[in-house]
């Protein structure tokens, strides 16, 4: 029963960093249709900046406590900067063209940022444990976990309901799904769209930045770790289903509990376990666990 | 001269280029050796970029043909290059058969989605097996060619000779695939996948058959890599060795079969080049170039060479 328990929790905590950058993936796609290969490398981006300037926050002496927001700001800045840098600069060319195009387009931008990274910050690793421990930690039913990791659950649920609030409560946000829907009529409109891909681009690069740098503080910070998030991003997005929302917080859930209870019960098949139910959903359901019906156009 | 002729010379006289090449400049071979097996591989991602689908998950046929042939020396003392190739590709090409009725069904990003997890769960697999040696792989038995000994500093030539011949067929086969009716509907898929169903053809088979041959190819082109290289490890069905694979067909495009060896000797030559100069900024320089490739050379490299309005 307490292994149950541990699976689930630990299930919880990894699906909670996976589905703030799957959601940022899955905006994206849901608005421009550009699956973007590329959103690994702006989680790193994030965790970098995150590591950098809450190690000099922290290095400056000053409170600590505040360093919570540095991380958090770090991301914004990161998603500041790359977002409106790709997409006004590289991505807008881009418009009309294939899905696939699209898909080696961003892939180029993720090999050039693997090494822009390595260039602004260098290849020996980056540590910010202080957030992590600082909290203490909390004992749960026997099991003794950091609070930080249930902060990550919560700023987790904060942001799909946020997004679902901002999607659905607010006019951008109601403008937003009609660009989704359709693009053409909503130019006819008067709706400024490329106004909305800049700032869905821009959103969507800030949480990914967001995922990095809160994770930053539980892990240490190298070249190289976007690569696999942006599989398992991908695996969270296929098995909820691109561009939905509740989508992408079941497939997290779902890829943080398999993987934890491989992990538990399992060890052998921990890696393969997420690709292969993300395999098995792409077959059963191509479209994803949440898609909905697409409206056919004439 | 029609187009097949022209691609035959061309063949004929690269093969001659490199052989000569070869013998001339030792120190060129290792690198070539790989760049050709490598090329097989984007050979046959060429032939699904022809139909409109891209695969994310060629390092799965890649590694198996490299782990079959490397556990078929390890484990049963096999060490005639020509059986190791041969069993790399059609074990490759099985699989492939299996996969492939689940895979014609897919298109686009769901297609290079779906291939991508695939690969990752045979990566997956390998990184566990402790027989297969986890992470680390294992060293491939060193191969022999009809009896002789063809690595070490002697025999080195002879298997980058077999590795151009072997390439050159490759190239050949596919041509000539190209020419015939089920070849020619590449194109036609890609254009328009409805129209090919009105005319009688069925979409899914052509693109099962054309995957397995796609497939059998990375598998060659693997095992090709696991006797020069003479180690094989996980790495090679990780994404991004598909992804590699994605870059330099891109990037050479798919005018010729020539154009994917030719990609694939080019980024071989960057590769080695830029790791000693620059570790840190070569793949900054390829992304960039594949931007570049996309946005001004939609058809690839190969495209310049190609003479004006017809295009083989």
């Amino acid at each position: 029963m307490r292994e149950l328990l541990a699976v689930v929790i630990d299930g919880a905590i990894y699906a909670s960093w996976l589905f703030v950058v799957a959601i940022g993936l899955t905006l994206i796609y849901g608005v421009m249709k550009i699956l973007n290969m590329a959103h690994g490398s702006l989680y790193a981006l994030g965790a970098y900046a995150a590591a950098s300037l809450g190690g000099a926050w922290l290095a400056g002496g000053h409170s600590p406590y505040a360093s919570y927001a540095i991380l958090v700001l770090a991301a914004l800045i990161v998603g500041l900067i790359a977002g409106p840098l790709l997409e006004r600069g590289l991505l807008r060319f881009m418009y009309g063209k294939d899905e696939i195009v699209l898909l080696l387009v961003t892939y180029a931008v993720f090999l050039i940022l693997e090494d822009v990274i390595k260039l602004i910050w260098g290849v020996d690793p980056y540590f910010i444990a202080q957030p992590y421990g600082m909290l203490g930690n909390l004992d749960f039913a026997g099991l003794t976990y950091p609070v930080y990791s249930f902060v990550l659950i919560a700023v987790a649920i904060f942001t799909g309901i946020g997004v679902a609030w901002v999607l659905q409560r607010t006019r951008p946000g109601k403008l937003l799904l009609v660009v989704i829907h359709d693009r053409e009529v909503s130019l006819a409109m008067g709706i400024n769209v490329s106004l909305f891909y800049l700032a869905t681009f821009t959103a969507g690069a800030m949480l990914a930045a967001i995922g990095g740098a809160l994770t930053a503080p539980t892990v240490s910070v190298v070249p190289g770790m976007g690569v696999e998030v942006i599989v398992l991003a991908f695996a969270v997005v296929v098995i909820g289903g691109l561009g939905s929302l509740p989508g992408a917080a079941l497939g997290a859930l779902i890829v943080g509990l398999v993987r934890s209870a491989a992990v538990h019960y399992l060890p052998q098949v921990e890696l393969f376990s997420i690709y292969l139910v993300m395999a098995l959903v792409l077959v059963v359901r191509p479209k994803g666990l949440f898609a909905g019906f697409e409206a056919r156009k004439i | 001269m029609n187009a097949r002729d022209r691609t035959l010379v061309t063949l004929v006289a690269a093969l001659v280029a490199l052989l000569a090449l070869g013998a001339l400049l030792p120190p060129w071979q290792f690198l070539a050796t790989v760049a050709l097996a490598k090329g097989c591989a984007v050979l046959g991602l060429m032939l699904l970029l022809r139909t409109g689908l891209v695969s994310f998950g060629q390092g799965l046929y890649f590694c198996l043909g490299a782990y079959s042939a490397g556990s078929l020396g390890q484990f049963f003392g096999v060490t005639d290059a020509l059986v190791l190739l041969t069993v790399g590709s059609l074990v490759a090409a099985v699989v492939a058969v299996v996969l492939g009725f689940l895979l014609a069904n897919y298109r686009s990003i769901f297609f290079a989605m779906l291939s991508l997890a695939l690969s990752m769960i045979l990566y997956g697999l390998l990184v566990k097996s402790e027989a297969l040696g986890s992470t680390d792989g294992f060293n491939v038995t060193p191969p022999t060619l009809a009896g002789s000994a063809i690595s070490g500093h002697d025999g080195r030539f002879s298997l980058y000779a077999l590795a151009c011949v072997v390439a050159f067929a490759a190239a050949l086969s596919l041509d000539r695939y190209f020419h015939t009716p089920l070849g020619r509907l590449a194109a036609a898929i890609r254009d328009n996948e409805l129209r090919v169903e009105y005319m009688g053809a069925s979409v899914r088979q052509a693109i099962h058959v054309k995957y397995v041959i796609a497939c059998s190819l990375a598998g060659l082109g693997g095992a090709l890599t696991g006797l020069t290289v003479g180690h094989i490890d996980p790495e090679m069905a990780y994404w991004t060795t598909s992804g590699e694979f994605v870059f330099v067909a891109i990037l050479a495009g798919t005018g010729s079969v020539a154009a994917p060896f030719l990609g694939s000797v080019l980024f071989e030559i960057v590769r080695s080049v830029a790791y000693q100069h620059s570790p840190n900024t070569w793949q900054l320089a390829l992304g960039t170039a594949m931007l570049l490739v996309i946005m001004f050379l939609p058809n690839g490299l190969w495209s310049m060479f190609a003479t004006r309005g017809k295009a083989a």
